[in-house]
């Protein structure tokens, strides 16, 4: 028995011994930590050195510890501990062993002082094991450090390391270190090599740095020098910050065509004014959400299926409403108008009563949030490239549905002359009840889009309805082509309008251009001509 | 007094803003026995010329009758005539003087042009008596049509028309009510209450019994010549029995001109409507 | 005799003229000289409600004669309702005078709130009655002409101009929601206190207001029913169902269509002016798509093109959505909606109509 505990015991001590290693004399850390506890700064200076040039992870601890004013000695027998930051009791841990000594007071502790001259020699080994980190990512980030600070003195020591630099983006960065560096170099062909290199580069320390250079220097040529480089700077941000806003525009463009081009099929093919479209959108909206609460486990998943699920729902849907209501009122566009409004309220407060006035949120599966960063000027988040991306597949897709299929050809068939078509054996009562689904679903898949954008509520329809008109109407009404090129243009437009007269004067602006363009071109941008146009 | 004319000028309701002036009084001139000039006129639609280099002329009191096969171009014509379709090229002239392509359809209409449509349109919500009552010729500005009262002439000029059209009994009677040949009846004698100096009149007989056609053939014969008609139709027989000249259409311009008998021993008319 | 002449043929305007002069003359007296406690007492506060249903009577004539007799289906009178409110919520605003929250003697309180230091142009002159009673109808007119002026020359009809016309009332409301806009924003106008000097809060002035409401509200019937029993109400009606032979017979269609909607936009101002004071507040959300459809359903279940059927629908509407919003508010809307499905299905002519066939089969 007592041989057994002998054993555990050994065990233990060898894992304690392994886990937690003791430098013996002569070793550099421990030679380090006895220079430390000297008077002489000298000795210090010495100190750091030794732990720079033996450079592990325990040798950073200390430094960092040093710095931080938590290296400490007990009085008692000279050991030296760290402080845990901020811990009320203080605990410490043996600066060499990495024991823990646990609670102690502050009066059995002597600091480890330090001078200026220390935290910058500090401030630069730290830097440079960080450099010399075998992680890439570490490297960068404390290359990216020295570019919100850049020196002379740390371009040198760039210099050195750039040689043995793998990774083309950490070399980039230390490149512009380097180059910030020699900015400040007594030699002018030197400066101006360095601003050759700078140019273009729109890392935001760049700029600081050629700024402050172009203020110190009393050279006019060169200061002309570099205010061109900060210009040709300044454009290439102009250019980013325009692709930025196109890309903007085109999101929100592509959430405006996707919310009108189900009414773009219901309004211009079959010309029946659904004022309920909206309120189908919301119907998709909430099929989504009801698909994440059965599925909460895979968001994306649910994501995925909410879309043939919203597509049905909100089409049948769609399909009842042209049944019930609008087929006895063809041919009555006003009175379509008020019957179908009288739905879109009865379906709000039906949402309301099911799932309280309340907003719901719709989580955001991981693939699509974040974003794609381009460059420091430039990133595009992810959902709104799938939206984008999304909206181009359903237009086309429902381009080649009305162009290629049997259905497309009915449909289009019975827009042109209902009773010709009837006459040559189009069930025209069905094809109507299937474009009014079709368009109906297409408006429940816009949902499922928005439901990544904004929270769904039970007024989620209404904000878009009238937008939806607009974009169908402005586009020419009967033209899908038209109907993208005008929510494309009509969200770029509002988007380039926002930075000077925000967000909602941007609205107002595109309703009022909307309304007087409507006025010189009653039949929208690409409008249907002809005879057949003229009734 | 001057001053007072001219304080009443100014004063008159409708000159406060100028979009509100008449701006046709104007009497059309007709010295050269020519009522209608449609020169060189084209217009096409998504590419389809539906008139292709028109030439027309209407003398003054004729009574033209122009046919020709579907797609010809004769309601696009009208249209053209009346104002409702911008010709791509060419001018139209009514009389010497009157430029009908600086003119609105009201405009067109107040300078005495006067259009049956092809269907019958007349305003079925109001009576036989009032849809005269509505055409007759006269002021057709806001204020003087909110406060016009009819006196004892005009009534008198609305029983004589409702005598020519044969409708006296119906004259309380919504037009609505009325049969096709009745409303067809009706829109001519709307026509009639303009007092216009030319009628274009399309397809008159259509939906109507052989009775209400001779009447109708009648009754364009017997405006002739105070009035100018332009009849566009296509039954043939109705045509004979009307025409003096006829004009043939085919794909947008005039392919013959004649009497009836001429028109119709023209081989190339004869191509076009029995084909090879 | 005019007047007499005017409403000879029309039995159901007759009919309506003498019930309304009646409850004018009865409510104010079952209000004053009965108790309180009276079962026939008519409370001060059923006196201002029913003041409110006749300004929204007065509103469903002026969307009738656009929609019943011109077919323009304007979904922008409430557009028009609301400016002419706002500009009487303006005059009343600065009859406030010092005596606000803030105390200042010129500016209203929100603008004090938003650090104004002067009273914006457009507030100008809207101390005097007068003036502000002449912007009560400018102000909706001028819009009315303006956007008509460019609708109707270049021939947007049907529902092309349903849309534009709502698309016009939503931009208003974005706007008037915008604090810089300088009509209180959110808020709106409120904490009124009175008008030409009678304290709004008086039961006298709530029932001098029903009265006037009631006057306004016959006055706007007779002129409306003088306009569509001359010719230019036949022209219009001829416009309605036969645009374009209207026009070939030598009518401006588009002066027609101009003159009938400014007047008709001039009328809902005055309807939002009478309004204004007898709720007590205007805000933007008068300017809501949703009121200007509501209107024109009531014009509906009463009946278009009768102009009395759409005061009685304005009546029985508002009723129904009191009665309802207090006792089931969740059923409201439900009712509201299948109001509009029903109607327009099933009674095309609404209940006037319902009740001409009726009267017609016995």
């Amino acid at each position: 028995m007592a041989k057994l505990i002998t054993w555990i015991l050994l065990i233990i001590g060898i894992t304690v011994v392994s886990l937690n290693p003791t430098y013996a004399s002569g070793h550099p850390i421990a030679d380090a930590a006895e220079l430390l506890k000297s008077k002489k700064f000298t000795d210090k200076y010495r100190a750091i050195e030794l732990l720079e040039a033996e450079g592990s992870e325990q040798a950073e601890k200390i430094l960092i510890a040093l710095q931080e004013s938590r290296l400490y000695y007990l009085k008692r027998d000279k050991k030296l501990i760290i402080l845990a930051p901020d811990a009320e009791p203080l605990t410490a841990t043996n600066a060499l062993t990495h024991e823990d000594i646990g609670p102690i007071k502050k009066s059995a502790a002597k600091k480890i002082s330090l001078n200026n001259r220390m935290r910058s020699q500090i401030r630069n080994v730290l830097a440079m094991m960080d450099l010399r980190n075998p992680l890439a990512d570490k490297r960068l980030a404390a290359v990216n450090q020295m570019l919100d600070n850049p020196s002379a003195e740390s371009a040198t020591l760039i210099q050195t390391l750039l040689i043995d630099e793998q990774v083309p983006e950490i070399r980039e960065a230390m490149e512009i270190v380097i180059a910030l560096g020699k900015l400040t170099s007594g030699d002018k062909n030197e400066r101006l090599t360095a601003v050759a290199v700078l140019d273009g580069n729109i890392h935001p320390a760049v700029r600081n740095g050629l700024r402050k250079l172009q203020q110190q220097t009393t050279d006019k040529a060169f200061a002309a020098d570099i205010k061109q480089v900060l210009d040709n700077i300044q454009a290439k941000l102009q250019l980013y910050s325009l692709v930025e806003n196109i890309f903007f525009g085109l999101s929100l463009g592509s959430v405006l065509v996707l919310a009108a081009i189900g009414l773009a099929i219901t309004f211009g093919v079959m010309g029946v004014i659904n004022m309920a479209h909206g309120e189908l959108i919301m119907i998709g909206a909430y099929t989504t959400y009801v698909m994440q609460l059965l599925l909460p486990n895979d968001i994306g998943l649910s994501l995925l299926l909410s879309i043939p699920a919203a597509f049905v729902i909100s089409g049948l849907v769609g399909i009842a409403i042209e049944r019930g209501v609008i087929r006895f009122l063809y041919g009555r566009s006003l009175e379509t108008l008020l019957a179908t409004f009288g739905i879109s309220l009865i379906l709000q407060q039906t949402v309301r009563t099911i799932f309280s006035p309340l907003n719901r949120s719709v989580e955001t599966p991981t693939w699509m949030s974040g974003s794609w960063e381009i460059n420091s000027a430039l990133s595009l988040t992810l959902n709104r490239l799938y939206i984008i991306a999304f909206c181009l597949l359903v237009f086309g897709v429902l381009y080649l549905v009305l162009k290629k299929s049997v259905l497309g050809l009915q449909v289009r068939a019975v827009s042109q002359n209902r009773a010709m078509a009837r006459a040559m054996g189009v069930r025209s009562e069905w094809v109507d009840a299937m474009t009014f689904g079709l368009g109906s679903g297409i408006a429940g898949i816009a949902g499922v889009a928005l439901s990544q954008l904004t929270n769904v509520g039970p007024n989620l329809g209404q904000a878009y309805i009238i937008d939806s008109f607009m974009v169908v109407v402005f586009g020419g009404v009967g033209n899908l082509w038209g109907t993208l090129v005008s929510g494309m243009g009509l969200g770029i437009a509002n988007k380039f309008l926002e930075p000077w007269s925000g967000a909602v004067l941007a609205k107002i602006l595109v309703l009022v251009f909307i309304i007087l363009f409507i006025q010189k071109r009653p039949r929208g941008l690409f409008p249907q001509k002809g005879r057949a146009a003229e009734g | 007094m001057n001053s007072l004319d001219n304080l009443r000028e100014v004063m008159r309701r409708d000159r406060v803003f100028d979009f509100m002036l008449q701006t046709t009084g104007l009497e059309v001139d007709l010295s050269h026995g020519t009522i209608l000039y449609l020169e060189d006129i084209s217009v096409s639609f998504d590419g389809f010329k539906a008139i292709n280099d028109l030439n027309l002329y209407i003398d003054a009191g004729e009574l033209r009758c122009i046919i020709g096969p579907n797609g010809a171009g004769k309601t696009t014509m009208m249209d053209i005539i009346t104002g409702k379709t911008r010709p791509d090229k060419g001018s139209a002239f009514f009389g010497q003087n009157i430029n009908l392509m600086q003119l609105s359809e009201p405009e067109i209409a107040q300078a005495g042009i006067g259009r049956k449509f092809q269907k019958p349109t007349v305003f079925e919500s109001h009576t036989v008596f009032e849809n005269l009552e509505l055409s007759m010729a006269g002021d057709k500005r806001i204020w003087p049509t909110l406060t016009a009262q009819l006196n004892g002439i005009q009534r008198d000029k609305i029983d004589e028309v409702l005598e020519i059209i044969a409708l006296q009994e119906q004259r309380n009677l919504y037009a609505g009510a009325l049969s096709h040949g009745q409303k067809q009846w009706l829109e001519i004698g709307m026509l009639l209450m303009q007092s216009p100096k030319l009628l274009l009149v399309d397809e008159p007989v259509a939906g109507m019994t052989h009775q209400e056609m001779d009447r109708t053939a009648e009754l364009l014969t017997s405006l002739a010549g105070t009035h100018t008609v332009v009849v566009v139709e296509h039954d043939m027989d109705f045509v004979r029995s009307i025409a003096r000249k006829v004009t043939v259409l085919h794909q947008g311009s005039v392919l013959a001109e004649g009497s009836m008998d001429e028109v119709q021993a023209d081989p190339r008319v004869i191509e076009v409507y029995l084909g090879e | 005799m005019r007047i007499i002449n005017l409403i000879k043929h029309d039995r159901g305007g007759q009919l309506f003229l003498s019930v309304l002069a009646l409850a004018t003359v009865l409510i104010p007296l079952l209000n004053l000289l009965l108790p309180e406690g009276h079962p026939l007492h008519i409370s001060t506060y059923t006196v201002t409600l029913l003041g409110k249903y006749l300004a929204f009577a007065l509103l469903a004539i002026a969307v009738d004669l656009a929609w019943g007799y011109l077919g323009i289906l304007s979904l922008g009178h409430g557009a028009f309702f609301a400016l002419g409110g706002y500009a009487m919520g303006m005059y009343l605003m600065r009859q406030i005078g010092d005596r606000g929250v803030y105390g200042d003697p010129l500016l209203p309180d929100f603008m004090v709130f938003l650090n104004w230091d002067a009273l914006p142009w457009f507030w100008y002159g809207f101390d005097m009655f007068w003036f502000a009673i002449l912007m009560v109808m400018v102000a909706p007119g001028l819009l009315a002409f303006v956007f008509g002026w460019l609708a109707f020359r270049s021939r947007v009809t049907g529902v092309y101009l349903s849309i534009m016309t709502q698309a016009l009332t939503y931009a208003l409301m974005l706007a008037f929601f915008r604090n810089e806009m300088g009509f209180g924003g959110n808020n709106g106008l409120t904490d009124f206190k009175e008008l030409l000097g009678f304290n709004l809060q008086a039961d006298s002035t709530r029932i001098g207001l029903f009265i006037v409401t009631a006057l306004m509200l016959a006055l706007g019937y007779i002129i409306c029913r003088a306009i569509v029993t001359s010719r230019l109400g036949r022209v219009a009606v001829a416009v309605r169902d036969a645009e374009d032979r209207t026009r070939f017979i030598g009518y401006r269609v588009e002066h027609v269509k101009l003159a009938i909607f400014t007047f008709s936009a001039v009328l809902a101002g005055i309807a939002g002016a009478l309004y204004v004071p007898q709720v007590g507040i205007i805000n933007p959300g008068e300017f809501s798509p949703l009121n200007s459809i509501e209107m024109v359903i009531w014009v509906a279940v009463g009946g278009r093109g009768t102009l009395y059927g759409a005061a009685v629908g304005a009546l029985m509407v508002n009723y129904g959505k009191t009665y309802l919003t207090g006792a089931l508010p969740e059923v409201w809307l439900f009712a509201l909606g299948a109001l509009f499905v029903l109607v327009t299905i099933l009674l095309p002519k609404g209940v006037i109509g319902l009740m001409k066939r009726k009267e017609a089969q016995s």
